[in-house]
This record gives structure tokens, sequence and C-alpha cells, in this order.
């Protein structure tokens, strides 16, 4: 049903004359790669609750769609642009996709927390079914018949008893927007009409990245481009003493070193110039602020100061229960401190020209990055303007925000355009980490084996936000300039702290930590990772202490239909066979044990479900684990893209499996050690497992995200199959091999 | 600043540099080509990976002066998205990217396996792509892409 609107009252003229301030000309999402400011694509509307700022539809039957959100090389250009195509009936090869222009696209809040599709693909969803809905109704009045006598093909309304009465959605607007507010109640398209949504479209980036046409930020010039390296301590919170920089004097194409505050960056005409003469700089620096002992370090989280805590489950009486329980158990679980490491460092570029200021950024938000803007340069919001262009890919925010932010105050310093490429240190050991995390769990079985009591203490970092932007992270140029930014960004820490299953008594409690020791910031499925690594260990320990099936004894305490099919799912794929106790190798001594763990784990406790089964194959002797396949079974709704949904699912079991298995930041009493790939390791080619994956979908529902929810039940299903292959418990990630020795020495004979 | 001739991709270019000057910045910032990456500067990831007469190398530690006469290929010289060459679009079959950053060297690696050994077992493709690193977590599809291109 077509929804009244109010829009379809207005009339043509006053339709015409709004649009007239949104006038688009046809242009490629090329044109942000303009050389110059001045070339780039005019500011246009913005306003979320305007449909011209979602969409422009060309003279020429092209159509180009503007969204806040950005593809981060997850696919979402492409899925974003199928969305897209089937709520306003028009060809997927007719769009142009523009992301993250703070000039030309709406802000729809950072890129992260799963929240593309569902929530950037349902505003962008809206826009599109409101601009269909009231075209449709400007058709009916110049063809003369009913609206219900109209269907739209290709970009194309025509009736559908008379085929001579047409008009495209190009004629409509005639070059002009559309004028029309967004109806968030504009009648959505029935999953039965998808045409291209629910189809393996393949990305329309892909052809250009294996050519090397494609232009990633690394790869962004603009004519009379400085080099710049910013110069920082190795040792966290040191100040330059002396800053010398007469050995970078006799350097072919040196032009100068940059001193404000302690932020210290040297320019040269070319960035080989550029790499020697940041090692070439003499600087002496004070010691720095000091660390806390790695070796200690979660007892020392234990004891940090907390901002607040917050019950975030509570059902029945858990401490009455527990202590009135004769089957319990409690375990203190660890997830080590880990960072992004980006494949390629970060990147960004920036002008500065009569007061305004551009940056081209990898920054997965650039809407809130004027703002942090604004405050290292001192430039007003509203003459900064952030263009996004694929960096490597971030999982959160890495160095891509700082990286922007020394380009953006080199150009202000300079006035001349000015890129800043990180190195590997810079990305590795100076990118914002994850914090670490405890977690104390404590639960009980009843005599006939079912859950009875539960509870988790959860240590997290305090999430510092401000109308959900970071504006008190410290962006390593506002610490350099002095600007007082005590906070940290790290994601919703909470979420998946609950226990996803049916107990009569739970208690969960979140203990937030007013200050990490690093600068942090959200890593990839934060907390739900750390939360569901606890959650779905500490299962596995109940229903080892109940004598279940661990797979059954989920299943037990579930009644969500999808939640069973996940489990169904990934138990069907693995040829999962039900057991109780461990494997057979676990009662075998030396040599090479295989065994098999699951999880289950619901996004956020709300939306998409995933459940894992990994095997693994432990060797005893050198305390080596290899995961050799995980089969994953996955339900986020509606599916747009199914590769697109597959390589998502696989890439979160094997980067997760990494993170599992092998990557802490390591550092000593003044700096981080981790600085490249030799002492940041992650998963090599001959260490990847295989992975199979049954996806579910549900058309007509809500499509959910898919970036995050896989990686949250990888760290358990890992820690589990090394339980059922030797019966030995793994309580911290990363599981090294020396964890691997220390908890097989305690398994008794 | 000395003076280079390489042979790039076909076309003898003429580059400036001092002699330490990896032979990446030569490719990426003066002739502007895009497809090697810088990634570690440390021979570590393989993001920059050219050939030198066919052999696969690590140019962000191959200095410009030790180049000599050899010649060197880059991605851009292995085909273009219009007419790709059988590896680039296997990568492009097999959907074998996600932010594509390490695509570069996981292709021009791949593409020097295929020469020495046509029809590479899955070991022999990964123990060729051993010291090549993606962090998006691609690694099965880019099995899949060497297969599909060595079929």
């Amino acid at each position: 049903m077509n929804a009244p609107l109010a829009s379809s009252l207005l009339s043509r003229r006053h339709l015409l004359q709004g649009a007239a301030a949104a006038l688009v000309v046809g242009f490629s999402a090329d044109a942000s790669l303009a050389r110059t400011a001045a070339a780039l694509p005019a500011p246009k509307s913005v306003a979320k609750d305007a449909v011209d700022s979602f969409l422009a539809l060309h003279a020429d039957g092209q159509v180009t769609i503007y969204v806040g959100k950005v593809d981060l090389g997850t696919g979402t250009k492409t899925a974003l642009a199928q969305i897209a195509a089937d709520e306003l009936d028009v060809p997927f090869d007719r769009i142009t996709m523009v992301m993250g222009d703070t000039a030309t696209t709406p802000d729809q809040w950072l890129t992260g927390a799963n929240l593309t599709i569902a929530q950037g693909g349902g505003e962008l969803r809206r826009a599109c079914a409101t601009a269909r809905h009231a075209l449709v109704n400007r058709a009916a009045e110049q063809l003369g018949v009913p609206a219900s006598d109209l269907q739209v093909a290709q970009g194309v309304i025509q009736s559908k008893t008379d085929a001579a009465k047409s008009v495209s959605y190009a004629r409509l607007v005639q070059g002009g927007g559309t004028g029309l507010k967004v109806d968030g109640k504009a009648a959505l398209k029935p999953a039965s009409q998808f045409k291209v949504v629910g189809t393996s479209v393949p990305r329309v980036d892909i052809p250009a990245k294996v050519s090397g046409e494609f232009v990633y930020a690394q790869d962004f010039r603009l004519p009379g481009m400085l080099h710049a390296r910013v110069v920082r301590p190795d040792a966290i919170g040191a100040k330059a003493l002396v800053v010398d920089d007469r050995a970078c004097r006799k350097l072919t194409g040196y032009v100068q070193t940059v001193r404000e505050g302690q932020f210290i960056a040297v320019v040269c005409k070319n960035e080989w110039a550029a790499v020697k003469a940041a090692r070439l700089l003499k600087v002496q620096w004070s010691a720095g602020a000091g660390l806390p002992d790695q070796a200690t370090v979660m007892d020392y989280w234990r004891e940090q100061k907390l901002a607040k805590q917050e019950v975030t489950q509570k059902v029945g009486d858990a401490p009455a229960a527990l202590a009135a329980s004769a089957k319990r158990i409690k375990a203190t679980y660890e997830f080590a401190v880990q960072t992004h490491a980006s494949l390629g460092p970060s990147c960004a570029v920036a002008d500065f020209q009569d007061g305004q200021l551009t940056v081209w950024s990898p920054s997965q938000a650039t809407h809130s990055m004027q703002t942090e803007l604004a405050g290292i340069t001192g430039i007003a919001e509203k003459n900064i303007r952030l263009l996004y262009l694929d960096g490597s890919g971030c999982y959160g925010r890495n160095g891509h925000e700082d990286a922007t932010a020394d380009a953006a105050l080199l150009a202000k310093l300079l006035g001349k355009p000015v890129r800043v490429q990180w190195m590997r240190d810079d990305e590795t050991a100076r990118a914002p980490k994850s914090p670490p995390r405890l977690m104390d769990m404590d639960g009980a079985v009843d005599a006939n084996g079912k859950l009875h009591a539960w509870s988790g203490d959860f240590y997290i970092a305090l999430n510092h936000i401000a109308a959900f932007k970071p504006l008190d992270f410290p962006l390593l140029a506002a610490t350099d300039l002095g600007q007082p930014k005590p906070g940290n960004w790290v994601g919703f820490l909470f979420q998946n702290s609950g226990a996803p299953y049916a107990v009569p008594n739970i208690v969960v409690n979140t203990r937030h930590i007013e200050q990490a020791f690093f600068r942090s910031s959200h890593l990839r499925s934060p907390g739900r990772i750390e939360n569901s690594f606890a959650n779905e260990s500490f299962m596995d320990e109940m229903a080892a202490l109940a004598g279940a099936d661990p797979a059954q004894f989920r299943l037990a305490h579930l009644s969500d239909p999808r939640a069973v099919a996940v489990i169904r799912a990934a138990m069907k794929l693995a040829s999962w066979e039900t057991r109780s106790g461990t494997s057979a190798d676990a009662r075998k001594k030396g040599g090479v044990a295989r065994g098999r763990g699951i999880s289950y784990v619901r996004y956020n406790n709300a939306t998409t479900y995933v459940a894992a089964v990994a095997e693994v194959e432990v060797d005893r002797r050198s305390g080596q684990v290899r995961v050799t396949r995980v089969c994953v079974g996955h339900d986020c709704g509606q599916i747009i893209n199914p590769d697109g949904l597959a390589n998502q699912i696989e890439g979160g079991v094997i980067q997760t499996v990494s993170r599992t298995l092998l990557e802490q930041v390591n550092w000593d009493r003044q700096k981080v050690t981790s600085v490249d790939w030799a002492s940041y390791p992650i998963l090599r080619f001959a260490q990847a497992p295989r992975v199979e994956v049954e996806m579910i979908n549900t058309p007509g529902d809500v499509a959910w995200g898919a970036g995050e929810p896989t990686p949250t039940a990888v760290p358990a299903a890992v820690a589990n199959a090394i339980y059922d292959a030797t019966g030995a418990r793994l309580r911290s990630i990363p599981i090294t091999p020396e964890k691997v020795k220390a908890a097989l020495a305690t398994v008794k004979a | 600043m000395p003076q280079y001739q390489l042979t790039v991709n076909g076309k003898r270019r003429a580059v400036q540099a001092d002699a330490d000057t990896p032979l990446l910045y030569v490719l990426h910032d003066q002739l502007e080509l895009n497809g090697p990456k810088f990634g570690c500067g440390l021979g570590q990831c393989g993001a920059c990976t050219v050939h030198l007469d066919g052999q696969a190398a690590r140019s962000c530690v191959l200095p410009v002066s030790q180049i000599g006469q050899k010649k060197i290929t880059t991605l851009e010289g292995l085909g273009t998205s219009q007419a790709p060459s059988k590896i680039q679009q296997a990568f492009i079959d097999e959907q074998a990217a996600q932010c594509g950053y390490c695509t570069n060297g996981m292709i021009m690696t791949s593409a020097a396996l295929l020469k020495s050994t046509p029809k590479p077992s899955l070991e022999q493709i990964q123990a060729a792509l051993a010291g090549n690193l993606c962090r998006c977590g691609t690694h099965q599809r880019i099995c899949k892409a060497v297969q599909r291109a060595a079929a």
C-alpha cells in the first residue's frame, strides 16, 4: 500500500523550487578523486530527512546514491547499491555510489557496530521507497491514470494496461531533485519482488582492485603535494626536549621540519626523502609516562579505578542460588590487548586553500572527523570537508583517524597539499589498541543437569561518548598539541555480557574502568568477542559439569527456533557426534590430539544468530594448536548478497582464529614492543582453517549485519575444541603454545 | 641525483632517484603505478610484490640501483579490469578480496608460481604464499582463485 505522502500534495512548481538548491549534475564516483578541491562535486543537501540527500536521478537515466556509510572492504558499496536498485526499481548497473563525502552524503553515524546494512541500508531504503511512491503519484497525475495502474521497471513508470503511457524518473525530475522529505512509513517493497537483493552480484570494486586501477587513500595524489612523516617517540608520553634537523638538510628534496607543541613532522618533496628525513631527524626525548608490567597486567586491570558499575542482566537470585548449590564451578577468563594491525599503514592527503580544509581520508567516521579536526586545526567544521577513499581494512578505529588528523594539521600549517603515510611501526605500535579484559564466571547446575545459576562479572574499559561522537578521543595530533583528551572510544563493551540461555537465576555485572593505559578504541566485535569467549567457554564448562553433550546442552537451554536452527546447521555441517565427556584422544598421552568444540552467539543478544563448530589438532609436545576446520551456521535475516555474506563469514573466522591463537600486543615499561609483523605475527596461509558456511535466509526480515557476529563465536569454539581434544581448559586469549603446555600439565591423568 | 633506465611493463622509463630509493617508491610515487603497495617496508608482508624477469620480488626493500637491466612487471602489466589476465580473472570470479590491499602481492606471487608450477597443489600454493599476509582473512578464496587460474 502506498502511504499518503505529504509531498505528493505539493505542486510541481513548488517541488522544482525545492529541488533547485539540490540541483545535481551527472558525475561518477571518480569525481571524489578530482586533483583539486575546486574540481570536486559541489556541496548538496545532506540533511538526513531529505530524499535528495540520499539519491539523485539524472537526466540520462543514471542514478547516484549518497550514503554516509563507507565500504571498509566488506562489500557494502555493492550491497547498498543492491538495496537501492530494488527499492527504486532501477538497473543495478546504472547506480553510482558516493560514500562518506561530508559535503554530499548524509551523516549516518560512523561505519561500525555491525550497522551498515541494517541502519545505513534501512535509511537508504526508506529514502528510495519515498522517492518511488512520490514519483509514481506524480506520474499518475501527469499520465492521467490512477497510481494503482502504474508499475516501475528499469527507472520507467508505466501503465500496466497501456504501455504507451509511461514516463521515466529522469523526465519527472527534469534534472532536479525530488524535493521530498523522507517518509519513515513509506511502504517498502516486499521481499517477493526483490530482483537484485538476495543475489550474489559481484562486488563492484574488485575488478579495479585486481588490476591496480583502484585508487586507495595511499594512491591519491594532488599537484604539488608534499610528503610528510610525523616523528613520534617510542616511549608513550615522552616529550621532545631537543629537535635537530641539521642532518636532514643534506637530503635532496627536504623542505622543512614542522614543530607545533609536541607535534613534529618532516616535510619533503618526495616520499623516500621523507622516510629518510624522519630517520635522520635527531630528537632528544624525555622518559615516557610509564606502563604497567605486562606480566601482571590482569591483576593491574582488576585493581583499576571504576567509573561505574552496571548490572546488565538479572533474573531470580543468583547469589543465593549459587551459595545453595552443590554442583558449582568458577572460572576466570582473559583476553589480551590486541590491535587492528591493518595490512597497509594508514594514509591521508589534505589541502588547505582559501580557508577551506579538504581531506581525502580512509576514516570510517568522516562526518564526526569534521568535529575532531575542527578541534585540532582551529578551522570551523563547516569549512572542513572529508572525502572517503578506501584504505587498508581497519576493523575498527585503527590509525586512519590519526593519519587524517596529521595530514589535516600539516596542510593547515603549511598551506600546501600534504600526504601523510604512516610507517609499519606507526600502525602496529602507535595506533589505538583494544583494552585488556577480565571476566569472572560462577555457575551451578541442578540435580537434573540443567543450568540453575549463572553469574558474570566483567572488567571492561569505560566508553567515553558524547552525543555518540568520539569527542574525547585522544587523536595523537590533539595530544601533541596539548589538547586534553582523556577518553577511550572502545565501543559498547557491555554488549553480549548477558547469558543467552534460559537460567532461573542470573546476575551479570559490568565494571567500567575509567582509564586504560593505552589509547583504546574499538576492534572488531568490541566487547561481544570477549564476553562471548567467557560466556561460551563457561557454557562448555557447565555442560561438562552436567555430564552433557555441549551442543545438546545449549539446545536444552534455548527456545528461540532461529537460535536452534543455526546450532543445528553448524552441527550438521560438522557431522557433530553427540557425546558426553571429552574425545577419545583426551584420554591418550603424547602425539597430536584432535577435538571439536561448539559455541553459539546472538549478536548483542538481539540481532544476528551464529553458531560455530571448530576442529583442532593439538600437538601435546610443542603445545601448538592448529584449527583445521570451522563450520558456521548463520542467520542475519534477509540476505542481501549471499556470496558477499559468505566472504564476511569466512574472513571473520580466519581473522579471529588469528586473534585466538597468535595475537597480543607486547610492551615494556615504556613502549609498545609489537612494531611489525615479526613482533605482532598474524595467521599465515598454512595455518588458515577450512571454513564451511550454512547461511539461513529469512526473506522479508530485517537485514542484520554480518561483519561482527561470526568473530564472537570463534574463540570459545576453539578453546572448547582444545578441551575436547585434551581435557585442558584454555581460558586466556591468545591460546599460545606455552599456555597450552601449562594447561596440559594440570590435566589429571 | 642518479638517473636510471628501467623497463617497466614493457616500456622504457627514465627515472631520477637516490641510489638507495626502494623500487616501490620509484614505481608508486614517480611512475604513479598503484598496483604495488606499501605494507611494511621490511619485506615481511608481500603487498609490494613485483616481478623482476618473471620472479616475484619485494620492491619495498630493493634499491633502484640494483635493478640493472632486469625487466620489471607490476600488477598493471598483467592486465586491466577490462582485459584481465587469467589470474586476475580468477580473483574476480572467486571474489577473492575484501579490502584488497594485499591483492597485488597475492596475484603477483601466484602468477610467478604458476609460471614455474602450472598445476600447483594446495600445499604448494600455501607454501608459495607463506610470506604474503592477508589481514581480512580471505585466504580460502585466494587459494581457490589460484587453483581456478591453474585449471
